[in-house]
């Protein structure tokens, strides 16, 4: 009944979307039922289009889970975006440098690679949070800065030479696609890296629901004092909730470097980072809510290409951000009306 | 250092400062009256659309400005109604439009100039003759541009007006304490709207800047600058004529990183300056930064 109520809301702003979208659809003179049949039967309708959605999906499902346990917090991390950038580099600088290793150590050496590069990143702002109470928005904002200079930086040496791309990681690094398990899968970027986002959608629900220490860090993020006085290590346990977000959104590596590349890239990233606050927000924080809310834009997102020759694929930018903000304001619509009745 | 260089690389300082300039004091304006506006970013993007698509229909440069700031109110109104009417989340909605405006334009940018990269060519700012000033090198032609007189004349008013005035001063009780600004009677509602619309009307201005200067839009031309204008709006201490000053900073750091192309310094540590100098800044480092006590929360009247 509870998981109901808390579906409406998301429902709601998708739905609110989607007219909206085609408003914008029917402005450019095309018929809004036959461009979101084309989305629908060109994303769903074969193999192809449902692996483009797992492989968009996989990416979203970390940062969704970054932000959404920062969020139980009480921390609002912004900065998914340069984590992972950060995380995607040195996963692609460790993979190439070690090349010649076994992948049972190259593998799970590239993956900790990654959550530790994702983790330090957000290091920073989690202990000037915990020290001295600097907002943690601005503090993660810059950080994605810093990390795009930065990657710019080392990349004078690490770049391939006249591209912005690194040389290739060995073959013990790679995760493999799924089409080499479901043939089904054929000539789709999705690779084994999904079942790592869905072990890691596992282990958030779990950490948060089924642990001491996912208690306490409900506690801090609903009440801070209350944590405080019940003995919880507040400064602590924020540190270690945002350097876990890191830890999640330097995942993000895995999935472009490891599964799909072969390489790192600058500007790869396409913003996933910041659509983990909108999976975030639409998956209500919950990581079955963000699985769901990662494929949702996912689909959303390639659903975006097959339409382009209709209408120009941004609107499905548009559409994303209409669903944030529709999300945001029925969320505290629905809650109001939640406590009158309650009242 | 001879006097050429030194005025050109004033010159150059100024130009770059102009956007940043009139989104830091909008900034602090919108966040002054207690509302988050992280929307500076994709408001500079709609305000430089806005000039391209008022230059390019009507052919003069005014009615480009004046869409400039349209664009950006519309953003902010969009911004304060979600805010400030429906009390969701300030940061959330700020990057919901910032979101919105990349895709809108290059939406627009698609529809209307059927390219994804850039707009045709539109009409530049008119240059005034001044007498005097504008026979000085390098910088004069600055005194002759109405848009520089404009954003100078904007972030000198917006300081006068936040701390002279009634207004002003109602505007920042808004944001420190909007319990005690409505039990004198004051709408916490109406003020609040009015700081994130004058941030909306100034940052759009900006964005006009930035494509009154090339003469065109290009997609994501706003390039992160309205995140810098955040970060100088936190290093001037959410007081204009500071975030002028710090926009100033930026913008001469970033003339550095222009003119010393392939020098000792990387280019990329200057690039990174002003981020690690608001960091240190909300560190405490360099004396205390308090944001305005109410920044951020939304305000519910009491129930009557």
């Amino acid at each position: 009944m509870r998981a109901l109520r808390e579906l409406v809301g998301p429902l709601l702003a998708v739905v609110g979307a989607l007219v909206v979208g085609a408003g914008f659809i029917a402005v450019v003179g095309q018929n809004p039922f036959a461009v979101y049949g084309k989305m629908a039967a060109g994303v769903f309708g074969n193999a192809y289009g449902i692996g483009q959605v797992l492989f968009r999906a996989t990416p979203l499902v970390f940062t969704g889970l970054a932000v959404a346990l920062g969020f139980r917090a009480g921390l609002f991390n912004i900065g998914a975006e340069g984590q992972c950038v950060v995380a995607a580099f040195a996963v692609a600088i460790v993979g190439a440098t070690f090349a010649g290793w076994p992948a049972i150590i190259l593998l799970p050496l590239c993956i900790v690679t990654a959550m530790l590069a994702g983790a330090l990143w957000a290091l920073p702002p989690a202990i000037l949070k915990a020290k001295v109470g600097a907002h943690e928005v601005i503090n993660t904002i810059m950080m994605n800065f810093i990390a795009l200079a930065l990657v710019q930086y080392l990349g004078h040496d690490a770049f391939v030479h006249a591209t912005v791309r690194t040389t290739e990681i060995g073959a013990g690094a790679r995760i493999p696609r799924l089409e080499a398990i479901l043939p089904f899968f054929r000539g789709s970027p999705v690779n084994l890296s999904v079942v790592l986002a869905g072990l890691a959608a596992v282990f958030v629900g779990w950490l948060l629901w089924r642990t001491t220490f996912g208690y306490e860090l409900r506690a801090v993020g609903l009440q801070p004092a209350a944590a405080e006085s019940a003995g919880i290590p507040v400064p602590r346990t924020r540190v270690i909730a945002l350097c876990l977000s890191g830890a999640l959104a330097g995942l993000v590596g895995t999935n472009f470097v490891m599964g799909y590349k072969g390489f790192f890239e600058a500007g790869f990233s396409g913003g996933v980072g910041f659509l983990g606050i909108a999976v975030a927000l639409l998956g209500r924080n919950h990581p079955a809510g963000i699985v769901l809310a990662a494929l949702f834009f996912a689909a959303l997102s390639y659903g975006g290409l097959v339409i382009n020759t209709d209408v120009p694929k941004e609107l499905v930018e548009i559409l994303q951000a209409i669903v944030i903000l529709f999300a945001i304001t029925l969320h505290v619509a629905i809650e109001r009306r939640g406590r009158r009745k309650a009242a | 250092m001879t006097p050429d260089l030194l005025l050109s690389a004033l010159a150059q300082t100024l130009r770059i400062s102009v956007p940043y300039g009139l989104a830091a004091v909008g900034g602090a304006l919108s966040e002054r009256g207690g509302v988050i506006n992280i929307a500076l970013e994709g408001i500079l993007l709609m305000g430089a659309l806005g000039y391209v698509l008022g230059a390019h229909f009507t052919g003069s440069a005014w009615a480009g400005l004046a869409a400039a700031a349209l664009a950006g109110l519309l953003v902010a109104l969009v911004h304060a109604f979600v805010t400030v009417t429906c009390r969701a989340d300030q940061i959330t909605s700020s990057l919901g439009l910032n979101l919105a405006a990349l895709g809108l334009s290059r939406f627009v940018l698609k529809e209307v100039f059927g390219s994804s990269s850039n707009s045709s060519r539109v009409a530049g700012l008119p240059q005034w003759d001044v007498p005097l000033l504008s026979a000085i090198p390098f910088v004069g032609p600055l005194f002759g541009n109405p848009l520089f007189l404009l954003a100078a004349a904007l972030c000198i008013a917006a300081w006068a007006v936040l701390f002279r005035t009634p207004f002003g001063l109602r505007l920042r009780a808004t944001g420190e304490h909007p319990e005690a600004a409505a039990t004198l009677g004051l709408s916490v509602a109406k003020l609040r709207y009015a700081g994130v619309l004058l941030s909306g009307g100034f940052a759009g201005l900006g964005g006009a800047w930035l494509a009154a200067d090339q003469r065109s839009f290009t997609d994501g031309m706003s390039g992160g600058r309205g995140y810098i204008a955040l970060a100088a709006m936190i290093v001037g201490k959410w007081n204009p004529l500071g975030a002028v000053a710090a926009c100033l900073l930026f913008g001469f750091c970033e003339t550095l990183q222009i003119r010393l192309q392939g020098g000792a310094l990387p280019n990329e540590f200057l690039q990174m300056l002003p981020y690690v100098v608001t960091m240190v800044v909300l560190a405490g480092a360099i004396g205390r930064a308090h944001p305005p006590a109410a920044v951020g929360v939304p305000y519910e009247a009491e129930a009557k």
